[in-house]
């Protein structure tokens, strides 16, 4: 029987079109606006000003603490300036924006596409390069990998678990660097696993991608300590503590890290970022961009410069539909509706999805009927009906001891209410509302 | 009456008068002493429990006034004046008066003056809308029309406007009370003395984008131009962040910012109409106009806009705000909109 997490979850249609259009490279975008705040964590602060040259890979914002990154140049050519720029949320945030001129890249990047599989620098060593060249998780969340990998004192990780799930319908950009970049991720793997000193990995990946699974498989094979497990298709088996349920049959405390559990849950892309950023010296400057929907001409797959705008996407797979109802960064169902087409592509967009009007929109609100399915589907456990009206009625104590801030924000609930009701919304609330009451508490 | 009849009233009577005995002694033993003027307070407060004060709920607020010394720094929004008085007689303190204040509404962005550029479906709640996205229209600091602020309200002194999405503050229903202003995620509410003759003077905007990129959200936007600045005789005005405010107590409500705003961002309520060529004729005469005028208590310009329709016209007519939305926003967002 395939692995899967034990409590809840839903099985929303795949509809993972793109799957089968190979990786193509997006032409450069005429302006990049980088936003310098695109990871969980403190902003980075600019280093350059208005009329600089810059090329590409060079840093353009400095890491400001523990948790933030670097950011790099994605395209070379001439600093505008560095101005309030809107970005995913729709507010106005700060970027640094260049006009692209030529492509000139940094003489320190190796650019050759061979494989380079050894490596001889020691742990912390790559971790200083990981934050050096700015990687963050790919999955979404845009944690600094470097924060991850520093294992706090006292805790010991014993396993790796590489996540190639991809459990969000529509999404396919996991899915196609495990079949186009398989050795590279295998070779950022290793390297992941000497920074962590851990001699096991465990590839997870949905059964829904076959190809993938035998391509893994095989190379497994020839690395000792690598294994793949195929995974039951249900949403959402690329949490972190589902898959390590899943995977490894340990439970992530409530409120607790991972690592608690000697665990550290990697994305199949932030290993290849790792791989290039090691091997190559090749900072995140790009990222593999599902572009789907459908009524889109052409879903495809495309590598892209980070701060491309969301409009020249749609514009080489044919333009927008007629019928389109939201554009949505991330998939259906945890990603956010764009309400500009110039917001930036950024660390942390794994895809576009373009709706068509007939399904955008959320049906009107009833009454809850008391049919306890938004608990049944819960992979945390939580009751979403009840975090849900607590927090209508402000009841802030209670929201907390119920466990709201366990909610992975998956969206299952609200997905499966019969009565449409805005379940994680509320949930969110209630979610930032006691985290800033404990914050309150502990100062 | 059978024996059993009176056995049963005698016995149930002696249980009665044991345990009020025994009842009366425990109660004397672990009597709690509570001041008796909390009770007193509380009677004269307006027992609207609303939290105005600070305090939890009248009684609340009731001991806090018998504990302290002086009562300059409590004050019952909701009784005013009258009823610090009279919790001043019952405890024998002085009580400071103080200006009542009244909420005002910083956005002006009615449905017509910012447009909407998409749409929102997501639960109906201002707090929940402003977490997720910068919201419908092009200024994310503007007003989100959801009405959580009207929910707060214990006084019924707001309602939302369908006409503009705004909500109105009933000025005769508002207490002060400030919880609407601590609701409202885009901090959009003031409390703002309710000044002479229930006049006021604001600026209705918490943009503080540059100047040109809010003019594409709104139409009656600060854009922060330092003219009013400039104008104001008092120095009662400043510009920070591209976005001017009055201070109420500097400001001497001579209306002269209220003219030289472009767009209208500056709100005068219960001001008498202006004469049409007070202008021209010399700024002093002013005051004196308005000494002329008593009566007008309605709200005769809830805004500029209205006060001064030749320029809503200019600026607001729903060709010249369609040909604006063109220009500035791509095709794209306007179908996102849609
Ligand atoms: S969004 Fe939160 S409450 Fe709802 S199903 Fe997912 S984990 Fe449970
Ligand atoms: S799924 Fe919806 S209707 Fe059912 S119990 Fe939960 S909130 Fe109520
Ligand atoms: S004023 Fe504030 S709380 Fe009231 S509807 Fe507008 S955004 Fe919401
Ligand atoms: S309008 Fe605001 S300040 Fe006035 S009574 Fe209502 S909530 Fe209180």
């Amino acid at each position: 029987m395939l692995k899967t997490f034990p409590k809840g979850g839903v099985h929303p249609p795949e509809n993972k079109i793109s799957a089968g259009a190979a990786i193509e490279t997006l032409p450069l975008p005429t302006t990049a606006t980088i936003p310098i705040s695109q990871h969980l964590g403190a902003p980075s602060a600019p280093t350059v000003k208005k009329g600089d040259k810059v090329k590409v890979g060079q840093i353009i914002a400095q890491s400001t603490g523990f948790v933030s990154t670097n950011i790099h140049s994605s395209v070379s050519g001439t600093v505008q300036k560095i101005d309030d720029s809107i970005d995913a949320s729709g507010y106005k945030r700060k970027a640094v924006i260049i006009s692209v001129e030529g492509d000139e890249w940094d003489e320190n990047i190796d650019r050759s596409p061979e494989l380079k599989k050894e490596f001889s620098l020691s742990g912390p060593d790559i971790i200083k390069k990981v934050l050096e060249n700015g990687v963050v998780g790919l999955g979404g969340a845009t944690f600094p990998t470097h924060v991850k990998l520093s294992v706090p004192k006292g805790m010991k990780a014993d396993v790796l678990i590489l996540n190639g799930v991809e459990c969000e319908p529509y999404l396919t950009s996991d899915h196609r660097i495990m079949l186009e970049k398989a050795d590279e991720i295998i070779v950022g793997t290793q390297i992941l696993m000497k920074a962590l000193d851990v001699k096991k990995a465990l590839i997870g990946i949905e059964n829904n991608k076959p190809d993938a699974i035998e391509v893994f498989s095989k190379l497994a094979d020839k690395n000792p300590g690598i294994e793949v497990h195929p995974l039951k298709v249900q949403y959402p088996q690329g949490g972190e503590k589902q898959l390590i349920k899943a995977l490894i049959n340990r439970e992530v405390p409530s409120g607790g890290l991972p690592i608690a559990v000697g665990a550290v849950v990697q994305n199949v892309g932030t290993a290849l970022a790792v791989y290039e950023a090691v091997q190559k010296n090749k900072p995140l400057i790009e990222r593999v961009v599902s572009l789907t929907g459908k009524s889109v001409k052409k879903p495809a797959n495309y590598l892209v410069r980070i701060g491309t705008p969301v409009a020249e996407l749609i514009e080489a797979s044919g333009g927008l539909p007629d019928d389109t109802g939201k554009v949505i960064n991330g998939g259906p169902m945890m990603g956010k509706a764009l309400n500009s087409l110039e917001v930036p592509v950024t660390k942390g967009t794994s895809g576009i999805l373009i709706i068509p009007e007939l399904e955008a929109r959320r049906r009107p609100v009833q009454n809850c009927i008391r049919c306890a399915r938004c608990t049944q589907v819960c992979p945390m456990g939580l009751e979403p009906y009840l975090l849900m009206t607590l927090t209508q009625k402000s009841m802030w104590d209670k929201v907390e001891t119920n466990h709201a801030l366990d909610c992975i924000e998956c969206g299952s609930c609200a997905y499966t209410c019969p009565a449409d009701r805005p379940l994680l919304d509320y949930i969110r609330l209630g979610k930032t509302t006691v985290s800033k009451l404990i914050r309150a508490r502990k100062q | 009456m059978s024996a059993t009849v009176i056995f049963t009233i005698v016995s149930l009577s002696a249980i009665g008068v044991i345990a009020a005995t025994i009842l009366y002694f425990v109660a004397q033993k672990f009597k709690v002493f509570e001041d008796p003027r909390i009770d007193q307070v509380d009677e004269v407060l307006p027992g609207a429990n609303c939290g105005g004060c600070g305090y939890p709920g009248c009684r609340g607020f009731a001991e806090a006034c018998v504990k302290a010394n002086e009562l300059d720094a409590l004050f019952c929004p909701v009784g005013g004046n009258d009823c610090m008085a009279d919790v001043a007689k019952v405890l024998g303190k002085e009580a400071v008066a103080k200006d009542p204040e009244i909420a005002v509404l910083r956005c002006a962005g009615t449905h017509s003056l910012r447009p909407n550029v998409n749409q929102y479906d997501g639960a109906a709640n201002c707090t929940i809308s402003s977490n997720l996205y910068g919201g419908e229209t092009g200024c994310t600091f503007g007003c989100l029309g959801l009405g959580e602020c009207v929910d707060v309200c214990n006084f019924d002194a707001l309602v939302m406007d369908p006409e503009t999405g705004l909500p109105v503050v009933d000025a005769d229903k508002c207490t002060g009370c400030n919880a609407c202003v601590e609701q409202c995620p885009r901090d959009l509410f003031e409390l703002r003395p309710k000044g002479k003759k229930d006049r006021r003077i604001y600026v209705a905007c918490r943009n503080m984008e540059k100047g040109a990129a809010k003019k594409i959200g709104c139409e009656v936007a600060c854009i922060g131009c330092n003219r009013c600045v400039k104008e104001c005789a008092f120095d009662a005005i400043v510009v920070e962040n591209f976005n001017a405010y009055i201070d109420p107590i500097k400001c001497k409500l001579c209306r002269k910012c209220v003219m030289v705003c472009p767009t209208g961002a500056i709100h005068e309520l219960n001001f008498p109409p202006r004469k049409v060529k007070v202008e021209v004729e010399g700024e002093a005469e002013k005051p004196k106009a308005v000494k002329a005028k008593p009566e007008p208590v309605v709200e005769v310009a809830a805004s500029k806009a209205e006060a001064q329709p030749e320029r809503v016209v200019e600026k607001a007519s729903p060709e010249a705000l369609s040909n604006k939305e063109n220009e500035n926003t791509s095709d794209q967002s306007i179908k996102l909109g849609e």
